[in-house]
Order: C-alpha cells, then sequence, then structure tokens
C-alpha cells in the first residue's frame, strides 16, 4: 500500500531522479486470484456513496442482466494497488516507498467487473520519467477473470522524491 | 434507466452534488478499500509528515466524484473510462462538520458510437482537488 507522502512530495520539491529507465515494460505476473464478493462489492458501494441498485441489490442486479452485483467505478483500486505493490516493493526497482505519493488514476473498462467474478490482476511498468526533479512512475494493473477474459484496466501514475535528496 | 443519445448534447450540465465527509467516512473508505495509509486518520503522523492535518484519501474523492455520472447516467456499468490528476489533498479535521466535496460535471463530446464524454470538475473549500477528471459513458 502506499505509504506516507511529505509535504515535499506535495509541493514537487529537486531531488536528483534515481529510476532506471530499462524498467519499462517490465511485467509483473499475478500473485494468486482474487474473488469479488457480494459483501464487499455492496460496503465499498456504501463508503463512497454509489447508490445505484446495481450494487447493492442481487434482483436489480439480475434485473439489468448482470449474474450478481455491479462492483462501483473505482472499486478495482483495492485489487490495482495490492499488486502494485510486487512493483512499488520490487528491490531491484528501488523506489523508495516511503515517498511515494498518488498523481493520476484511470480505469478503462472492458466490462463490468460483478460479484463472483474470479479475476487475477497482471501488473507492467508502462513508463518511467523524471519531472522536476521526481520519478514518475506508470503503473497498469490489468485485471482479467481466469478464463483470461479482460475486465478492466487501471492506470496508476505513482510519484517518488528521488533518494539523492538534499540534505540541507 | 440510461440516457438516451438524443437527449445528449455538448454543454449540457449534470446535476451537482456536494459531498460532507468527515473522520467517520475516512476510517469507513479505509476498511472498504484496504487503504489503511496512517494520514487519512492519524492526524500526528499527518502532521508529522508535514501536511497540515488528516487528508481524505485521493481515491475516497475520485469515488465519491463519479456518483454526479453514474446518477445521471443510470448506472457505474454505464462509465466505460474514468480518469483524474489528484491535484491537490482535502484536509479533514477532526469535528462535526469536516470537508465539503463539491462537483459538477458538463457534457464535453458526444460521439458517433452512442458514447459522451463528461468533464467532471471536483473542488473542496474553493479549490480544485481533481484536475482534469473525465468520463466516458455509454448512451442508450
Amino acid at each position: 500500500m502506499l505509504t506516507a507522502p511529505t509535504a515535499r512530495s506535495f509541493f514537487w520539491c529537486a531531488a536528483d531522479p534515481m529510476l532506471n529507465e530499462t524498467f519499462i515494460g517490465r511485467s509483473y505476473p499475478a500473485e494468486g486470484t482474487y474473488l469479488v464478493g457480494r459483501e464487499k462489492v455492496r460496503e465499498f458501494a456504501l463508503a463512497v456513496r454509489e447508490s445505484s441498485p446495481i450494487c447493492h441489490d442481487l434482483a436489480a442486479a439480475q434485473a439489468a442482466g448482470y449474474a450478481d452485483v455491479v462492483a462501483p467505478v473505482t472499486f478495482p483500486i483495492a485489487l490495482a494497488m495490492k499488486a502494485a505493490e510486487a512493483v512499488v516493493m520490487d528491490p531491484e526497482l528501488g523506489l523508495d516507498y516511503t515517498a511515494v505519493v498518488h498523481g493520476e488514476q484511470r480505469f478503462d473498462y472492458t466490462r463490468s467487473l460483478v460479484a463472483g467474478d474470479e479475476v487475477e490482476v497482471g501488473v507492467v511498468i508502462e513508463n518511467i520519467r523524471s519531472a522536476a526533479g521526481n520519478d514518475m512512475l506508470t503503473v497498469r494493473a490489468d485485471i482479467a477473470t481466469i478464463a483470461g477474459d479482460p475486465v478492466v484496466s487501471v492506470t496508476m501514475l505513482l510519484v517518488a522524491r528521488g533518494t539523492a535528496e538534499a540534505t540541507s | 434507466m440510461s440516457v438516451s443519445q438524443e437527449f445528449v448534447v455538448v454543454g449540457l450540465e449534470l446535476p451537482t452534488r456536494s459531498f460532507p465527509i468527515t473522520r467517520a467516512d475516512l476510517v469507513g473508505y479505509a476498511g472498504a478499500s484496504g487503504d489503511t495509509n496512517v494520514i487519512h486518520w492519524n492526524e500526528r503522523v499527518a502532521v508529522s509528515v508535514g501536511l497540515p492535518n488528516v487528508i481524505a484519501h485521493g481515491m475516497f474523492t475520485m469515488g465519491l466524484a463519479i456518483n454526479v455520472v453514474t446518477q445521471w447516467a443510470g448506472g457505474p456499468d454505464r462509465v466505460l473510462d474514468y480518469s483524474c490528476r489528484f491535484t491537490r489533498p482535502v484536509v479533514v479535521p477532526d469535528d462535526d462538520i469536516g470537508a465539503v466535496i463539491e462537483v459538477s460535471a458538463t457534457v464535453t463530446e458526444v460521439l458517433d458510437n452512442s458514447t459522451a464524454v463528461i468533464s467532471i470538475t471536483v473542488k473542496s473549500s474553493e479549490v480544485t482537488v481533481l484536475g482534469k477528471a473525465r468520463a466516458v459513458v455509454q448512451l442508450s
């Protein structure tokens, strides 16, 4: 999970970038599977105040053509962030995970995620660049059913200060 | 349930909403999402890393904001694509008032394949907290 940002990470302080661009394209295979739970969908929908009946009511979801309740739009972040830890914690990449903040986020759906779906999350480093002395890491988590059907791609821009932080 | 394309034009404004959020909501989101990062509930740690106070999860704000679109479009399954930048943290003080997230949205494109692009504006205390927030929705 992403850890505490420092004040300076919000103010884009200058520091030497440290990440190796040869890691662009590196992929991390799925670790186990995730079974989308009906009550987890309801809990998340309640937390983000998504009141659509198809997120809460089985009959409403089925009437809309789904096998079970439908996950809210941003629900997949829970799976994606967990999977992205493989990148953030990769000792070879050497990201200072204590200095990582979430810069941008995108969900690109092929189809809705539904309770009962058993999915896998494969992760790839889509891009690495530096801006204003910060490392900018674009990580994409592709969520697909265990049968291999794509569901949603979750793209995160993670921003990290370089480790060569000024000590002054 | 979904919005018919014939009623959707560029410039159409979706009904606005405001979402009051308190520390209890942050704890609820932490549990639901699994993001238990201490800066979203512990003032001592938040201040120690230079924040003014506990801040809301960016993903919580993003999750709240899309309700303006899903409610209008007929459900979360109408959203094909949703993206944003996290531009400013939302500070949530430890009182009974907390913070308020104000969300408005406008149709910026209507495409031939019965989809529309929605530009979403998300503010708290008059300051934009999500940048370039955008959703693509399926019309009927």
